[in-house]
């Protein structure tokens, strides 16, 4: 190119330019590693709740990956979830098996495998069809959890877990959840960078393809239905993880790691942050699980209601969550 | 239990079954749209009936009519306000509004009557035991069969033998095609998706001595009214009519075989079906 200046200089084509520069690092996005390890120095007391956000928002930047970029409506992702939590869960119950690195990549192949086999059967199905699939793969499940209850606790779970020390240094302490917060952290931190490498990288521009024009994908050839499994694949591998890091951290697990609450929840929080822009996991999971820690104890019945509301008005008048609304106040304050 | 008691108990929650999601399959095959609020407006109308049968002392029948009437209205109030705005929508608006009206509805319905589970009082007449001859069995279920038998043969009537059914199915099969031909597709759909939802309302009523009724029921039976949907094929009353008999059987025999089984059975089921036929055990191919 060097030869042959461009026709038009990329200065005029702000577009392409963005588009170009869209996998670079940006100064502001150190904001939220500095924000959660600012928490952890800030709220001390608050650390339980920390996790359990963490975790969340490692479970929700999975979910970005199928919904935002690939494109695939799944009400189903909690199977992902539980089948991690339920793979870290037995292990360390029936196999005395509670070192937690290792208990995490147990998660990410069960659940990837999982994701990878029904993945392969599923995808081949679309609308309404594909979300009664991936809800009744995630009911099924969860019956079996319930059903085989000598193994998964069944209806009351699995209380007081055990793991032995982060690479045998750092223990997990029921009562301080420093450890776990910090271990948390370094997981999402990890999850995050695999799926900004995946979304930036020519595979994850192939998604958005297939996202914005299935037609026009496969008329270009591209893989579709490969490229489909495979985000599907890594989305529930991850999923897996983050649902193991929920098992280590609080020592529990119950049925509730595969509810349609939780599937449900998930992709609640990914639209309200805002979907297809990877940091609407982190904005969407702190503004629910504020707003939820803060008001479902206390009034239930207005919490959904509140919640119910918001999600009408999100449909109908900011289709991309809290961020996309934030774009385009910006967008248009540049414009003035 | 022998087979034939179990056959009618599986037919007549399969008929309620059947009450509700009739509505679902044809607004869905209408305009695509993916509506998870319906089994709320089955819940609304069981609450309208418990309602109007305690504070305005109406005889069971006549609050089923009352509960048809008020959910069709609200639904028209909604169908026209916000629903409208949806149709061109991506699925995800679609499902997201969905949840949320859900959860308005239950939390709703929490705030004026209360979380406690409702009762309905049956009339005397439909209490008893009715005697076939080769058995004797509960004569609500019995009725039951008969109503749903009669309701998906005056609807088959309706959309085989009027024009309004003709009109239907045309939007169902080929929607710009009937709107090219003077069919009002957005008339027709507030008034399918009137009579759907007061359908499931009437469901809801009748339901509820098999069902329950309580705030959870829309998100409790929602995968199973989405079930008996798919499977029997989008917009088409007699394919949801077999399928919610299918699952109602099904459901009703696997619940007594295998009662550990719990609900298991009927997921793996619809998975198994779904992927067999995409479109439907009973839907047609689409074009």
């Amino acid at each position: 190119m060097s030869a042959v200046p461009p026709a038009t200089s990329p200065s005029t084509l702000p577009a392409a330019l963005e588009a170009a520069r869209r996998h670079r690092l940006r100064a502001w996005e150190a904001l939220p590693w500095v924000a959660a390890l600012g928490a952890y120095f800030a709220f001390p007391a608050q650390l339980a709740f920390g996790t359990l956000v963490l975790v969340t928002i490692l479970f929700a930047l999975s979910l970005d990956l199928v919904l935002g970029y690939a494109g695939i409506v799944t009400l189903g992702h909690a199977a992902f979830f539980g089948a991690g939590a339920y793979t870290v869960g037995m292990l360390a119950a029936h196999a005395g098996w509670t070192e937690p690195l290792s208990g995490l990549a147990a998660a990410a192949a069960v659940a990837g495998l999982l994701g990878l086999g029904s993945g392969w059967v599923l995808l081949r199905t679309q609308g309404l069809t594909l979300l009664m699939l991936t809800l009744s793969t995630m009911a099924l499940l969860e019956q079996a959890a319930n059903m085989f209850a000598s193994w998964t606790g069944g209806f009351d779970g699995m209380p007081g877990l055990e793991f032995k020390p982060i690479l045998g240094l750092f223990g997990f302490d029921v009562l301080y959840f420093r450890s776990q917060y910090l271990y948390a952290l370094a997981v999402l931190f990890l999850g995050f960078v695999v799926l900004r490498t995946v979304a930036y990288s020519s595979f994850g521009r192939s998604l958005t393809g297939i996202r914005e024009n299935l037609l026009r994908m496969h008329a270009v050839g591209a893989p579709v239905r490969a490229r489909q499994r495979a985000a599907y694949a890594i989305s529930a591998a991850i999923a897996g993880v983050a649902g193991a890091v929920f098992v280590q951290t609080t020592g529990y697990l119950n049925l509730g790691v595969l509810s349609l609450d939780r599937s449900a929840g998930v992709l609640i929080i990914l639209i309200l942050g805002g979907y297809g822009r990877l940091y609407g996991a982190f904005v969407g999971a702190l503004a629910y699980m504020l707003l939820e820690h803060s008001l479902s104890k206390a009034y239930p019945t207005a919490w959904q209601l509140g919640l119910g509301l918001l999600l009408m008005a999100v449909a109908l008048y900011a289709r991309n969550g809290i961020l996309g609304l934030a774009a385009a106040w910006r967008r248009k304050w540049a414009a003035r | 239990m022998d087979l034939a008691s179990i056959l009618l108990g599986g037919l007549a929650s399969g008929m309620v079954l059947f009450v509700v999601s009739v509505g679902l399959s044809v607004t869905m095959g209408l305009m695509g749209f993916v509506n998870l609020a319906h089994g709320g407006f089955a819940m609304l109308g069981g609450y309208a009936v418990a309602l109007l049968m305690r504070h305005a002392g109406l005889p069971f029948f006549a609050a089923l009519a009352g509960a048809f009437v008020v959910v069709a209205a609200v639904a028209v109030v909604l169908e026209r306000l916000l629903y409208a705005r949806l149709y061109a929508a991506a699925e995800l608006d679609q499902v997201l509004f969905t949840i949320g009206l859900t959860f308005v509805m239950i939390a709703t319905v929490t705030l004026a009557v209360g979380p406690e589970s409702q009762t309905l009082v049956l009339p005397a007449w439909l209490r008893g035991q009715t005697d076939l001859g080769f058995l004797s069995y509960r004569s609500y279920s019995l009725a039951l069969i008969a109503g749903g038998t009669a309701l998906m043969l005056a609807l088959w009537l309706g959309l085989e033998r009027t024009r309004l059914g003709a009109q239907i199915r045309a939007a169902v099969d080929n929607r710009r095609m009937a709107q090219s031909l003077g069919v009002d597709v957005g008339r027709l759909f507030t008034l399918v998706f009137a009579l759907g939802s007061g359908l499931a309302a009437v469901g809801g009523g009748i339901g509820a001595e098999i069902l329950g009724l309580d705030p959870q029921y829309p998100l409790r039976y929602l995968a199973y009214f989405l079930i008996v949907v798919a499977v029997g094929g989008l917009g088409r009353v007699s394919g949801v009519f077999f399928a919610a008999l299918l699952i109602g059987v099904l459901d009703f025999v696997l619940k007594v075989r295998f009662p550990q089984g719990g609900t298991m059975f009927i997921y793996a089921l619809a998975l198994v079906f779904l992927l067999l036929r995409p479109q439907g055990i009973f839907g047609r191919r689409g074009p």
